[in-house]
């Protein structure tokens, strides 16, 4: 016993996180004892950090290892889904440079938070055990409260993050009150031992309850309805570079997360948990695409874009196939390379007395800057889903696993709904090009512009590399089958 | 009449309820939500006591420890963001939280 002790865990799967989070305290160090000149030195260090942690997680072998009393584990799902979880951290800092200095928002705490964010975000990937979804989920949680309101002197950053906070906690509250009730029941915290005890004894009422309040928790992650009510509020309050990567990282993780509880904790009660993503599903594509159509704030319409695409992801985990799996992650690559490309573009809405973000502001932007309403107008296509941009190939999958897996309704209106969405993607690309001008915008930086080039031609040309990342996303979705 | 977990199952569901209830029906101040949600975390940690001890596992009692600590850094955030709320608009009640809507 004492031995046992006395040794430490393997601690190598768990060096990008180690990485990241010894690297925050330094960095934070850094920035508390250089004082406010050094957060563009911080910033820069934070992005090469994450570039660090990606190179790792690429380096690293291909099998899976558990560690720290199997409440870790590093398989080829997890390491791709932290691979696109640091991509959207960092393209996020990495746009938020021209920003910080503009809008006098440049603090050393704004990438450290953010890559604590991010070891809150990886540990999610890799958990195994309830306790490490939970305290997981916690770090991402409270990182981002703060970070929506970072902008302390502005009413509506504050009242953003406390609408954020409020919502978040009773999540937390439901999530953990589903985890004592499965623990209850089954006397396991580690999905290992909850999927054999379920195995054994059948699921009991008990379990189900459990389950229904932890996907109750986790889709709020993901703001899928009926959990979404925070979405629009945060995202139009907090600060433009906040809410892309609010839009970005954090989906992608807690998606993640979801597809590996059900899985593997409860992959004996795929009946239950199948009924309750199809529900979420449904609801969150009509809502979306409708809710969205009024909208005169870009954020604000980004926002209910986004509770839609979790829902087409969700098809594909309902699902529950491998195609299934294989749907969410190719979903979940479009969705992220369109989000920041977007966002990129709404950071660029900058004129002479400040920032912009009413639709009605990309007015006759063809006439002024041609490139970006070509980039742009690229994006809003792929988020409609038009063939043969990005977006059309992710909803390809997803819709295709939900037909060889017989679920012809949620097909349907997952197709329909896409076709109301369509309506008001394709009237900013109207706006932009049929409208008369309004006054043009400052030059963006070139961080901006690069993102936005990069994510306009990935999407453009993702038909051509459709097959290299179905290989990739089959092989991580392996992980489960 | 013994105690047994039912009885404490039952007290940790009410314990939940209200503290639901404190969030949704509340109108007067976010102090009280904030209370609500430490009602709704406390309940959740009697529940795997509970269960912890019913069970003969520890598991369950080092949960307990793990959400008590969250729950004391969760309190510490949110009453940071209230202050700065605060700072910017001199009130913290719930109807005066309204500039963003639709």
């Amino acid at each position: 016993m004492t031995t046992e002790l006395a040794t430490l865990p393997n601690l190598m799967p768990a060096l990008p996180e180690i990485l990241l989070a010894v690297g925050a305290m330094v960095l934070l160090m850094l920035g508390a004892f250089g004082g406010s000149k050094t957060s563009q030195v911080v910033n820069g260090l934070a992005v090469a950090v994450l570039i660090i942690a990606g190179a790792i997680l690429l380096l690293s072998s291909g099998g899976t290892v558990t560690t720290f009393n199997d409440a870790f584990i590093q398989d080829p799902f997890a390491r791709l889904m932290k691979v696109l979880v640091l991509i959207g951290s960092g393209f996020s800092l990495a746009m938020s440079v021209g920003y910080t200095q503009e809008e006098k928002f440049d603090r050393f705490e704004y990438p450290v938070l953010v890559l604590l964010a991010t070891v809150g975000m990886m540990l999610m990937l890799s958990a195994n055990d309830m306790i490490a979804v939970y305290l997981g989920l916690e770090l991402q949680s409270l990182t981002l409260y703060v970070l929506s309101s970072f902008k302390r002197d502005s009413a509506k950053a504050t009242e953003a993050g406390l609408k954020y906070f409020v919502l978040g906690a009773l999540s937390s509250g439901m999530l953990l009150y589903g985890m004592s009730l499965v623990y209850g029941f089954t006397g396991q915290t580690s999905f290992v031992g909850i999927a054999e005890a379920v195995h054994v004894e059948g699921a009991g009422i008990g379990v189900i309850f459990g389950l229904v309040f932890i996907l109750a928790g986790l889709t709020f992650k993901i703001s899928a309805v009926p959990f979404h009510m925070w979405t629009p509020d945060v995202y139009e309050g907090a600060p433009t570079p906040v809410t892309a990567f609010l839009a970005a990282a954090p989906k992608v993780a807690a998606m993640g997360l979801i597809v590996r509880v059900v899985m593997t904790a409860f992959d004996p009660m795929d009946l239950q948990w199948q009924q309750v993503i199809t529900f979420v599903s449904i609801l969150s594509m009509v809502l979306g695409a409708f809710a969205a159509i009024g909208q005169r704030n870009i954020k604000r319409l980004m926002a209910y874009s986004s509770i839609s695409h979790m829902g087409y992801a969700l098809v594909g985990l309902a699902a529950g196939s491998s195609a299934g799996v294989v749907g969410v992650i190719v979903y979940l690559i479009t969705y992220l390379a369109m989000t920041l490309g977007t966002f990129a573009a709404i950071m660029s809405m900058r004129r002479r007395d400040g920032m912009v973000e009413r639709i009605d502001d990309l007015a006759g932007l063809s006439r002024n800057d041609l490139p970006m309403a070509v980039l742009l107008g690229v994006l809003m296509f792929s988020l409609a889903g038009i063939p043969w941009m990005g977006g059309f190939i992710g909803k390809w999958f997803v819709f295709s696993a939900a037909i060889e897996a017989g679920l012809y309704p949620l097909a349907i209106i997952g197709v329909l709904a896409s076709v109301v969405g369509a309506f008001y993607y394709l009237r900013i690309v109207k706006i932009m090009f049929f409208d008369d001008p309004a006054p043009v915008f400052e030059r963006p930086a070139n961080e901006l512009r690069l993102v936005l080039v990069i994510s306009g031609l990935f999407m453009a040309s993702m038909v051509f590399y459709v097959s290299p990342i179905r290989t990739v996303a089959e092989l991580a979705a392996n992980s489960f089958f | 009449m013994e105690i047994g977990l039912s009885h404490y199952l039952t007290v940790a569901a009410i314990l939940f309820v209200i503290g639901m209830f404190g969030i949704f029906i509340n109108r007067k101040n976010v102090i009280v939500i904030l209370m609500s949600i430490e009602l709704i975390l406390l309940a959740v940690n009697i529940n795997f006591v509970a269960f912890s001890s019913y069970l003969g596992d520890l598991a369950g009692q080092i949960f307990g420890l793990l959400i008590l600590t969250v729950a004391a850094a969760e309190a510490a955030i949110g009453l940071a963001i209230l202050v700065v709320f605060y700072r910017n608009r001199g009130s913290i009640a719930v109807e005066d939280i309204n500039m963003m809507k639709g």
